[in-house]
């Protein structure tokens, strides 16, 4: 994405952010009616570019979230909000030196690996735990079979690769 | 909310490895969203494609209508056309008239049915598609004759009861998806006397065992006329099969009496029902509905004279023009009234089209179905006015391909249920039937035919999927090329080959007429550079449009290209025997009217040396099939 190079804090740049939220938004409208279901809130948020954590994400539905919560977010207060997010630039994403590192520190060890044990534990019951789903879906392309453990290294530029 | 917080105050490992931990969560989370919207991204690629091509189908019926008039006015042997096309010469033949002439051969290793037919013909009909036999077409004449016979017998809406303890299965489209209903029976059952069934229409076409499917519908359709209920859907059309795929498949599959077939399934299709009621309380139909559905009018029409969704009734000023231009050239009157008598009311035809092409949307109100170009697009208001009016409680609907197999909406008014799992392509979305039992809300069954043993990762899956619809997307682009550079260029003022993202993405919107998220899209179909500008011509570079003959201009190509799908049925429609062939004479003439109502500006002389050169061994007729191949785009890079 080319977010860095469009950086001239003009209105232009305003008015192209709109559209881009716009348009992200209405893939997930399903009813065309400007509304989006609050559960996929957060993939739209992340797919521009984003990378809050659970706790922020709360945060920021809440601010977007109708008085009375009706499940559903509409786009008329969400665009502001995530216009702001984007000209401000929060929620950077995760270079891959501190991912590096934050792997790295779960292995003390440096042994350059992890099992898949010590991986679902700490994945499931520290930070903000991932959902049996999301455990599963991660576990899938992380773990080598052989092994039964994931060589964090390759797994992260293999990753990388596969974004790009 | 703020799990972040309450962890801070207490800690379960150490602050360094939470924090790690969270990290990777964040990280992960946000890559595996990324790619779930590049999925979703390309759904709506597949989804506004396959919209815009029906829009293109239903643009057909008025070019049929302009060449039902041109020709009408035109000489005897034309109007010879017309009326060959447009007129079904009523078949009241016994079933031995079908099959009589068609003998079952010793070495035939297929199933053999017997009539009247059982339980046990059902078993041995999947037991044969299972080993991906062929059904000889000795039986499948036999069983579309049979089947047309109980039909017609069939009011337009069936009504059904789950009361007193039996549960109703209700199925969406299946699209000739044949793994996808052995993965229901396997789950669900056989339909039988305790396990009804309701599929509610779309049965063929895209997929490759329309005809299987059709068969193990029909013949079960036979077993038990009580319990086994189908709906007509706007794919029970024999024009739609032309363009969809399963005409193909029946040439393909019983060449010498693929004809014979596909005439009596025309009629099939006519004599199917048009809805199912449940327990008076739940209305099952295929598309949906409109601001001006009438269900007593839907009871009584004559459902049977509704032959396709692009021969709309001629209005009876037509008619007379149509009339008085014969008069004058000497001609016959008579003849259109005797298609009047066969056709339906204007206002019939269209509750008809409304029900098959629907959907619902969330805004209120009733408006035309661009995207599709037939029924309409209908909103929570009309669904609670046209339920309340009947003193109905729920919709249920098949029609649109959804993600998760089944999508409720119009606070719980309306379901969408769609079985065809992998509609798109492999690990696009699942698919999914209803259960409704009395007094107890509906209960959803979802389901994904794989074929690989070992779970692909979703980035695995991602790129299939992404592939495929972006390969779609760059085929209709470089149909657009010519107009396409054009509008980049009146934005690119200082010649450079580049635009910004912004004029990129208005010029695709403007051009393509696909409602597409072009700016998210961009990075997948050109090249931009450091400065985020857009090198427009880069999206060309992996792709190009077969010539079949060098000398031939692009313009011609591309329209060729463009209109492939659109010609191929007018073709096929002029080629009543289906022998592939039309006259270089017909081949023109069909061109001149295409070319008029279709605005191409392209000239004529063109266009005959092009028919001369594809006319190969100089008998005066064409290969349309051969000719239209000719014109294919090429993907340069790719690996197979």
């Amino acid at each position: 994405m080319a977010e860095d190079k469009e950086w001239e804090s003009s209105e232009t740049t305003v008015a192209e952010f709109h559209k881009r939220i716009k348009e992200a938004f209405e893939v997930f409208d399903h009813e065309s009616n400007n509304t989006v279901d609050v559960r996929e809130i957060g993939t739209i948020i992340r797919s521009l570019g984003c990378c809050p954590s659970e706790g922020e994400l709360h945060d920021l539905i809440a601010d977007v979230e109708e008085e009375e919560p009706t499940g559903y977010i509409r786009l008329e207060k969400f665009l502001p909000v995530m216009t702001e997010v984007l000209l401000e630039r929060r929620y950077r994403p995760i270079p891959e030196d501190i991912l590096l590192r934050a792997f790295e520190v779960l292995d003390p060890a440096k042994r350059g690996f992890l099992t898949k044990e010590e991986l679902v534990k700490y994945m499931t019951e520290e930070g903000e735990p991932f959902s049996q789903e999301e455990m599963e879906e991660m576990l899938s392309a992380a773990i080598d079979p052989e092994s039964n453990s994931i060589h964090y290294k390759d797994y992260i530029s293999m990753m990388v690769v596969d974004e790009n | 909310m703020g799990c972040g917080s309450s962890i801070a105050k207490k800690p379960r490992g150490s602050d360094k490895a939470i924090r790690a931990a969270m990290i990777i969560q964040n990280w992960y989370r946000s890559y595996s969203a990324r790619l779930k919207v590049r999925q979703r991204y390309a759904l709506t690629i597949f989804q506004s494609i396959e919209y815009a091509n029906e829009q293109g189908q239903m643009q057909l019926s008025s070019f049929f209508t302009f060449m039902l008039e041109n020709y009408a006015k035109a000489n005897e042997k034309e109007r010879e056309l017309v009326t060959r096309i447009f007129r079904n010469d009523p078949q009241e033949k016994d079933r031995e008239d079908y099959v009589k002439m068609i003998n079952v051969p010793e070495s035939y290793n297929g199933p053999r049915l017997q009539f009247p037919l059982t339980f046990t013909d059902i078993d041995l009909l999947i037991e044969g598609f299972k080993q991906q036999k062929i059904l000889h077409a000795h039986y499948v004449l036999a069983v579309l004759f049979e089947a047309k016979k109980v039909l017609m017998q069939m009011p337009n809406v069936s009504h059904i009861k789950t009361f007193p303890s039996r549960e109703i299965t209700v199925c969406g489209d299946l699209h000739g998806k044949l793994d996808d209903l052995f993965l229901i029976f396997y789950k669900n059952g056989l339909p039988s006397e305790e396990n009804p069934y309701v599929f509610n229409g779309d049965f063929v076409d895209r997929g490759k065992n329309s005809i299987e499917i059709l068969m193990i519908l029909l013949v079960t359709l036979l077993v038990y006329p009580n319990d086994l209920h189908l709906n007509r859907g706007n794919h029970e059309d024999f024009l739609m099969n032309l363009r969809y795929g399963f005409t193909k498949e029946i040439m393909t599959k019983y060449k010498l009496y693929g004809g014979k077939i596909l005439k009596i399934l025309e009629e099939v299709y006519t004599w199917l029902p048009i809805a199912t009621v449940v327990d008076n309380e739940i209305l099952i139909l295929h598309g949906g509905l409109s601001e001006s559905t009438d269900l007593n009018l839907l009871h009584r029409i004559e459902r049977q004279k509704m032959k396709s969704v692009l021969i709309p009734p001629i209005s009876p000023d037509e008619e007379d023009m149509i009339d008085s231009r014969k008069n004058k050239g000497g001609g016959r009157k008579g003849r259109t009234s005797v298609i009047l008598s066969e056709q339906l009311l204007q206002h019939e035809w269209e509750q008809l089209v409304d029900i098959l092409w629907s959907d619902p949307r969330g805004k209120r109100g009733c408006y035309p179905n661009k995207s599709r170009g037939g029924g309409c697009y209908f909103g929570p208001d009309v669904t609670s006015k046209i339920l309340n009016k009947y003193h109905l409680k729920l919709l249920v609907r098949s029609h649109e391909c959804k993600p998760d197999g089944y999508e409720i909406c119009h606070d719980g008014k309306v379901i969408t249920v769609f079985s065809a799992s992998n509609y798109y392509e492999e690990g696009s979305n699942r698919g999914a039937y209803i259960k409704l039992r009395h007094c107890m809300a509906p209960r959803f069954i979802q389901y994904q035919v794989t074929k690989s043993t070992c779970p692909r990762t979703l980035y695995q899956r991602v790129n299939t999927i992404e592939g495929s619809a972006i390969r779609m997307l760059k085929e209709r682009m470089i149909a657009r090329k010519t107009d396409l550079v054009r509008t980049f260029e009146a934005h690119d003022h200082t010649k450079s080959g580049k635009v910004s993202l912004g004029q990129w993405a208005f010029s695709m919107e403007s051009v393509m007429e696909l409602n597409l998220p072009w700016r998210s899209l961009s990075a997948h179909l050109v090249n931009t550079d450091k400065d985020g500008k857009i090198n427009y011509m880069s999206s060309f570079e992996d792709v190009l449009i077969q010539k079949p003959v060098k000398e031939v201009q692009s313009s011609i190509i591309e329209t060729l290209c463009r209109y492939r799908s659109d010609l191929k049925i007018i073709f096929n429609v002029i080629d009543t025997d289906h022998s592939g062939l039309i006259s270089v004479e017909e081949f023109r003439d069909m061109w001149k009217l295409f070319k008029t109502h279709y605005s191409v500006h392209i000239d004529d002389s063109q266009v005959d040396e092009l028919a001369n050169k594809m006319d190969l061994n100089k008998d005066g007729s064409i290969d349309f099939n051969e000719f239209l191949k000719a014109f294919h785009v090429v993907h340069k890079f790719d690996t197979k």
